[in-house]
């Protein structure tokens, strides 16, 4: 069953889980918004679908006469590597500085 | 007649017949920027200055001394003899949505507001090669997302060279704005719903959607995968055909650019266009219209004048012998709306998971002792709002206990878009169309501010434009009228796959039966002080 309306509690889960930080004009906002954009997406509930239809995933159908060759799975070195890593907000020796990264238990 | 007022054809035409310069071009491309761009996007805006609300400010970056240096070698190579490409001197500019080696590359957002790209998108490469020159990099809403151009975060936004109190629309408003105000004749954009069209429309010049896997994604930043075309704006038909020339083609580094030959799409356009079918749909002439007190979808006729530049086109391509259908019915063209705000948003939230601050972008400076603060940090500071608001919602209707109600179903609704056009464009169907001609926009340019804030009702603003790209299929938007206030109304045409060559030949035989209109002598306000 769909539901009505992005509780706040919901919607404070996904903001943590899209590692964002918000402040409090910015959750009004924005959770107010989502609300508004569900109300269009529950449109899509009352649309008819045939029980066999298939999902489109691109407009256009990539058949093998218009598909790319797979390129050959051959290493190669990469010619920017200097301009690449001086993107790099932190680096140190080569090396991508991070804060430390907490021990997790998959479950 | 300014030389940055000529189309790209005549340019290009002149300087291989070395009857002016690319420099010569190039210093009135730049008199023109310096007479009606004003300030360029900046992050560190500031504070509005009343020269601002009557400017056009396309660009974030102007790239003056290389285009130089460009124009200077294609003209050195013509003293010799070479032939440097059928674009030979031709000013682009570039959405700063593509990657440009050595270019600043902003997104228009904080994120990306010093990254330094480190390789070319393949569609600038293949316009340098044909011997066009980039002029610079053109300002759009923060990652594309937005159908205004107000949510860049590189200030001041671009205005509508028709109105400068209108906005140019979205995304790739700086695109249309320069090409419009005579800045350079051709933009490289992008159109994820119809952000190359609908700005193309609102401004009055040419753009095309093409095909998806026309034109390679390689070096284009990510909003929808699924959905993204690069594709051109430019002055006229010929110009967006000669351009779609140039960048079009299968790529080794995107594998979803497909191994279709490229057609001679400037060469075909003088083909006659007698006996073609183009269809007239009622679901393209009324409007989906989000009421902003109720919140409720209801739906309205379509304004009239914009209702009567389609059907005088139409009438128009009659009369070189076109066969018009009407009553072509596309039933599923009011879901468009609602499965994009599902796909897109999947889509986008996975392509912005990337901006961490770890490997490249901005990071934020506070020293934290966990990696999961510096991320939540660094991208609550780089995002602006329009962002987060994509990430959120993609994750919600993504999530395992959704999924099933809203993206797979979303994913099943633009079957239901796609199969509308097969039908209509069934060479062995009852319709057997070779295009359908519809409106481009619900609405002639509005009011900057009139509607950034609600994303519902912004979102609608592509309600015309998006069913293609859910589709995948070619779109061209050309300017058909003015409206009595003097805003450009577009009218587009749709097409099966890979049909761009038969849209351009109608687009083409629109312009030449309407070309001595009183309409299209007018130009846009900005600039009427310089005649």
């Amino acid at each position: 069953m769909i539901e009505e309306e992005i509780s706040l509690e919901v919607f404070e889960h996904l903001a943590q889980l899209a590692a964002l930080q918000l402040g409090p004009d910015e959750t009004l906002y924005l959770h107010q918004q989502l609300n508004s954009q569900l109300r269009v997406i529950r449109e899509l509930a009352a649309i008819p679908l045939e029980e066999d239809l298939p999902s489109t995933a691109h407009g256009v159908l990539f058949t093998p006469e218009i598909s790319p060759e797979p390129r050959p799975d051959i290493w190669e070195p990469c010619a920017d590597v200097t301009d690449i890593l001086a993107q790099v907000p932190r680096l140190r020796d080569g090396y991508i500085v991070v804060p430390g990264i907490p021990h997790t238990t998959l479950e | 007649m300014d030389p940055c007022d000529f189309s790209a054809f005549d340019l290009a035409r002149q300087i291989r017949q070395r009857q002016i310069s690319a420099v010569e071009v190039l210093d009135a491309c730049l008199k023109r920027i310096d007479q009606v761009d004003g300030r360029p996007g900046r992050l560190d805006f500031d504070s509005p200055q009343p020269d601002d609300a009557h400017r056009v400010h396309a660009f974030i970056l102007l790239n003056a001394e290389q285009a130089r240096d460009r124009a200077m070698e294609i003209d050195r190579r013509l003293a010799a003899g070479e032939d440097p490409g059928p674009l030979a001197g031709v000013p682009f500019t570039v959405k700063d949505i593509f990657c440009v080696k050595g270019t600043p590359t902003t997104a228009a957002s904080r994120t990306l507001a010093d990254f330094v790209a480190p390789y070319t998108a393949t569609p600038v490469i293949r316009l340098e090669a044909a011997g066009a020159i980039m002029l610079g990099k053109v300002n759009l809403d923060e990652f594309t997302f937005g159908s205004s151009n107000e949510s860049s975060v590189f200030l001041p936004v671009p205005r509508n060279p028709w109105d400068t109190g209108h906005v140019p629309g979205g995304s790739s408003g700086g695109s249309a704005a320069a090409v419009a105000a005579g800045e350079a004749p051709l933009s490289l954009g992008t159109d994820t719903a119809g952000s190359i069209r609908q700005p193309a429309a609102f401004c009055g010049v040419v753009g095309l959607k093409p095909t998806y896997g026309r034109v390679s994604r390689y070096g284009l930043i990510a909003f929808a995968s699924s959905l993204d075309c690069p594709g051109p704006l430019a002055r006229n038909v010929t110009d967006a055909a000669l351009m779609l020339q140039s960048i079009a083609g299968p790529d080794p580094h995107d594998a979803t650019a497909v191994r279709v030959a490229v057609p001679d799409y400037v060469g075909e356009l003088s083909e006659n266009v007698r006996g073609l079918r183009v269809g007239l749909s009622p679901d393209y002439f009324r409007i989906v219209f989000p009421n902003p007190a109720t919140g409720e979808l209801e739906i309205q006729p379509l304004p009239a004048e914009i209702e009567a530049a389609v059907r005088h086109a139409a009438d128009r391509l009659a009369d070189c012998g076109v066969e018009i259908i009407e009553d072509i019915p596309l039933p599923n063209t009011r879901h468009g709306i609602p499965a994009f705000f599902v796909i897109s948003r999947v889509e986008a939230a996975s392509n912005l998971h990337r901006y961490d601050g770890v490997k490249y972008g901005y990071r934020d400076p506070a020293r934290v002792d966990d990696v999961h603060k510096l991320y939540r940090k660094t991208r609550d500071v780089s995002f602006g709002i329009q962002p987060k608001l994509r990430i959120l919602m993609g994750m919600y209707v993504s999530a395992a206990q959704y999924a099933e109600q809203y993206y797979l179903r979303a994913l099943k609704v633009r079957t239901l878009i796609r199969r509308d056009f097969e039908q209509i464009f069934d060479p062995a169907g009852r319709y057997r169309l070779d295009a359908l001609l519809t409106p481009t926009t619900p609405t002639a340019a509005f009011p900057m501010s009139a509607v950034y804030g609600d994303s519902v009702l912004m979102q609608y603003a592509d309600q015309l434009t998006v069913p293609a790209n859910h589709a995948g299929i070619p779109a061209l938007t050309l300017p058909g009228g003015l409206t009595t206030a003097e805003l450009p109304i577009g009218i587009q045409f749709l097409g099966p796959d890979f049909s761009e060559g038969r849209l351009l030949r109608l687009g083409r035989a629109y312009e030449l039966a309407t070309a001595s209109e009183s309409w299209r002598a007018i130009r846009p306000k900005v600039l009427r002080p310089l005649q």
